[in-house]
């Protein structure tokens, strides 16, 4: 079943079109991965799935109901969650609070607060982050703020996750602990697109591969295609 | 000539005074708030001091208002160039992010209206005061036109444009262009920025006060006269798209002749068409005219 | 028992409250006309700073509309409590004075709780003043009315609704942090797009939040405009009522709830007790002080609390040592 689909997405900022008539779709169950150069668009097409932009024109459908001009709640409640490139926690809160406001507010209607309490210390031990549940989360290193949001994200029960690239900035130890989470996830049951940087993590790990460039989609196959097709190296080593 | 067309000409010269004026302390206010990102409330302060200035230069010491404008520019001008090297520097460094340094920097200038303000008041009294300069009529082409208007109008005009060139010609003008659009960059290309944040400052209080000293001439004073002026300021820099100065100029033209208008129509009414004219902007279309 | 369970928190703390609050409740009877009539104006300026730092404290959307709620209030006592003839009982008007700022800030935060701090912070400033001018304008010149007389009220009276109407916003206030309403609201105010991201609406909770704080606002302009007795739009829509609540919670210090008490009941009594004799070096000397508030304590006065603790512990570790 398709569960997310894109038809000719587009987004302009003032004349630049950061985005231009994309069509998409992922599979439920997929992991895709969403790369291409900086500036490509990808965190774009991102916001724009996610509601923090609105395309114009185009049209994105979630399990084939459209989502375009819905609020950001609405479609994180119909089972959309993602994590920012700019790793968005609740800083002064402690660890258990931000993933806890997933679980209370993440769908509708919402759990009761001890069901609640109780499934944020389940997937903070899913992430592993049980040790550090009463920091606050300003104060975690770079992995596990990652981890937080991750958590926190997963606490929303999402159907489809998008995460934007989550091995930044991260050793190899910490993208091979990385990689090994998303496959969990997948193991859930869970559908997962990743923008990344990081070409190991991408090839090991998805189905499916997406490639934008200036806004467009240039390339899409499977990981071995797309290492091999010579438009995808030409865009990059282009660089 | 017809009476009406008199009218009409008479609304339409105190339409661009009125412009002129609101476009020099909009300017002014851009200059601050789109380079040194501070709003400052206490804009209005500075045109009550270049007003009172005045006042006082022409009453007791009789210098001419016009000279004052070459007094009261630079005095001013230094205090704003102080203001931003010593308390909004210090603002921005202690700033955990831009967002916190606009709102600390806000509310300092809160403060800095309630200083200047009652500074004032302790020294002059909360009493009107007014003088009279230039009053007389100029005669055009058969109507009459009061000759401190078409003063003002000249020398409003004349400030503009001077700041224009100063902008598009010097390199310190360069460099405040190049400070406003990317101010990392800028400090990178070798501008000095504290300089320029500095100078832009003390060039927007300036304004502030030249706009205070020309007004003099036609308005009656009082300590209390700054807050409204300020709120103009601002509404016409969102008007023209914060900031842009340019959208400051051409706002402040527009919203002068609204206002000259406006006041023809009945007076008491003006700022509330300014408030009006204001909501509607940030409902429809905040960024403005020239607004990015 | 030990020492240590009168000194532990949760015992002092709900103690000192009590304390406070018999004090206070119990002080017409005690204190002078002049102390009812002070603490009524303290009472008065901490339920604007707390109705203040409940929304905009939380969010981060500094609002300066406290003057267009608070007047609000006032002129619904001015119509429904007028000195020709009381139209409705006292507590009525006061809960309907709230109620009408409340729907007043709905709408407005509905139109504009969607633009950015600084444009939202400049347009609530504007509504103060479009209120005054176009009231002004609308008495002036349309029904020729020049100032209104509200009824005598005894000041026990003012002084006690004024009371309960405080006891009720820090009730409200603390029951709102402790329940999952306040947990969104505080999720808004550390990141508002990573909390519409988990399924919050942020849109909602926002203008209830400012609706709420409004209530506040408008029931303490109802009582207070039986205090001012005289009303006319510049009375009513005063734009110092939009700052000095601002200034007053910064000053206390927005991390806790008490912040704003403090600051707003410092501010408050100098202010009464200074203003009416040297109203020009009280504000220079306000404006001084906040400058300085801004430069040198960005977690206002309540901030300086835990410094000084550490401080006295530090002190204390010392003494310590040295006997050993």
């Amino acid at each position: 079943m398709r569960i997310l689909e894109g038809e000719g997405v587009t987004k302009y900022f003032g004349g630049l079109a950061a985005v231009s008539d994309v069509d998409f779709h992922v599979d439920q169950g997929e992991v895709v991965g969403l790369i291409g150069p900086n500036g490509a668009g990808k965190t774009t097409l991102f916001n724009l799935i996610s509601a923090a932009l609105v395309p114009k024109p185009g049209v994105i459908r979630f399990k084939g109901e459209k989502i375009t001009g819905l609020k950001p709640y609405k479609i994180c409640r119909m089972g959309v969650a993602r994590t920012f490139q700019s790793v968005k926690v609740f800083g002064n809160m402690p660890v258990l609070q931000n993933v806890l406001l997933g679980s209370l507010f993440g769908m509708s209607p919402g759990m009761s607060s001890a069901d609640a309490a109780r499934e944020a210390t389940e997937l903070l031990e899913f992430v592993g982050l049980s040790a550090v549940r009463a920091t606050p989360a300003k104060d975690l290193t770079l992995a596990n703020q990652k981890r937080l949001e991750v958590a926190g994200a997963l606490a929303t029960k999402p159907e489809l996750l998008m995460l934007d690239e989550l091995m930044a900035g991260l050793t190899p130890t910490e993208v091979a602990q990385g990689m090994e989470l998303v496959t969990r996830i997948r193991d859930k049951g869970i559908t997962i697109v990743m923008i990344e940087h990081v070409m190991k993590a991408i090839m090991s790990v998805c189905d499916r591969i997406i490639v934008l460039h200036h806004g467009e989609k240039i390339a899409e196959g499977t990981p071995k295609e797309i290492t091999t097709s010579k438009t995808v190296i030409e865009v990059y080593l282009g660089e | 000539m017809p009476e009406s067309i008199v009218t009409i000409l008479d609304v339409a010269i105190g339409g661009l005074l009125l412009g002129g004026i609101y476009a020099l302390i909009a300017m002014g206010l851009s200059l601050q708030y789109g380079v040194a990102r501070v709003l400052n409330i206490a804009h209005g302060e500075f045109i009550m001091l270049g007003a009172f200035a005045t006042f006082t230069l022409y009453t007791v010491v009789g210098i001419n208002p016009l000279i004052c404008l070459a007094i009261v520019g630079p005095i001013i001008f230094i205090i704003g160039f102080l203001l931003q090297r010593t308390l909004f520097t210090r603002l921005r460094i202690s700033a955990p992010n831009p967002g916190a340094f606009e709102a600390s920097s806000l509310l300092a200038t809160f403060g800095l209206l309630f200083i200047i303000q009652n500074l004032v008041l302790l020294g002059w009294g909360a009493d009107y005061r007014a003088y009279s300069y230039l009053n007389f009529g100029v005669d055009l082409g058969g109507a009459i036109f009061s000759a401190n208007k078409l003063v003002i109008l000249g020398f409003a005009i004349g400030i503009g444009l001077a700041f224009y060139l100063f902008l598009a010609r010097t390199r310190m003008g360069k460099g405040i262009r190049a400070a406003a659009q990317d101010p990392a960059t800028a400090g990178l290309m070798g501008v000095n920025i504290n300089r320029v944040l500095a100078i832009c400052f003390g060039l927007g209080a300036s304004m502030a006060g030249l706009a205070g000293v020309l007004y003099s001439m036609r308005i009656p004073l009082n300590p209390a006269m700054g807050l409204q002026y300020t709120i103009i300021a601002i509404i016409v820099i969102v008007l023209g798209g914060l900031g842009s100065i340019p959208g400051a100029f051409l706002g402040g033209l527009i919203l002068g002749i609204i206002g000259e208008i406006v006041t023809y129509i009945d007076p008491s009414l003006s700022l509330a068409a300014y408030y009006f004219i204001f909501m509607l902007l940030l409902l429809v279309r905040p960024k403005g005219i020239f607004g990015k | 028992m030990n020492i240590t369970t009168f000194t532990s928190k949760k015992f002092w703390v709900p103690g000192l409250l009590l304390v406070i609050l018999v004090a206070l409740v119990t002080l017409p009877i005690y204190g002078s006309l002049y102390n009812v009539i002070l603490a009524t104006s303290i009472l008065m300026y901490i339920i604007l700073a707390v109705s203040w730092a409940l929304f905009s404290g939380s969010t981060g959307y500094m609002s300066l509309a406290t003057a267009a709620f608070f007047g609000v209030g006032i002129y619904a006592s001015a119509l429904l409590l007028p000195a020709t003839g009381q139209v409705l009982p006292l507590l009525v008007v006061v809960v309907l004075g709230g109620l009408v700022s409340s729907i007043v800030a709905l709408g407005v935060g509905a139109l504009t709780l969607r633009l950015r701090g600084i444009y939202f912070a400049i347009f609530t400033f504007g509504l103060v003043v479009l209120i005054l001018e176009l009231l002004n304008w609308w008495e002036h010149t349309v029904i020729h009315i020049r100032g209104r007389f509200v009824m005598l009220v005894d000041n026990d009276v003012i002084f006690y609704v004024m009371l309960a109407i405080f006891i009720l916003l820090m009730l409200t206030t603390y029951f709102i942090k402790r329940s999952k309403f306040g947990l969104a609201l505080q999720s808004i105010g550390e990141n508002e797009e990573a909390a519409a991201h988990r399924g919050i609406n942020v849109t909602l909770v926002k203008v209830i939040t400012f609706a709420i704080s409004a209530f506040f606002m408008g029931a303490a302009g109802t009582v207070w405009a039986t205090k001012l007795t005289y009303i006319d739009p510049y009375v009513a829509f005063n734009p110092l009522f939009s700052f000095m609540p601002v200034l007053m919670a910064i000053f206390g210090g927005m991390g806790l709830i008490y912040g704003p008490v403090i600051g707003a009941g410092i501010f408050a009594y100098l202010q009464e007790t200074l203003q009416t004799e040297f109203p020009e070096v009280y504000m220079l000397i306000f404006g001084i002080v906040l400058v300085a508030a801004i430069l040198y304590l960005p977690n206002g006065l309540v901030g300086l609390i835990p410094r000084l603790i550490r401080r006295w512990r530090k002190g204390g570790l010392k003494q310590q040592h040295a006997d050993t």
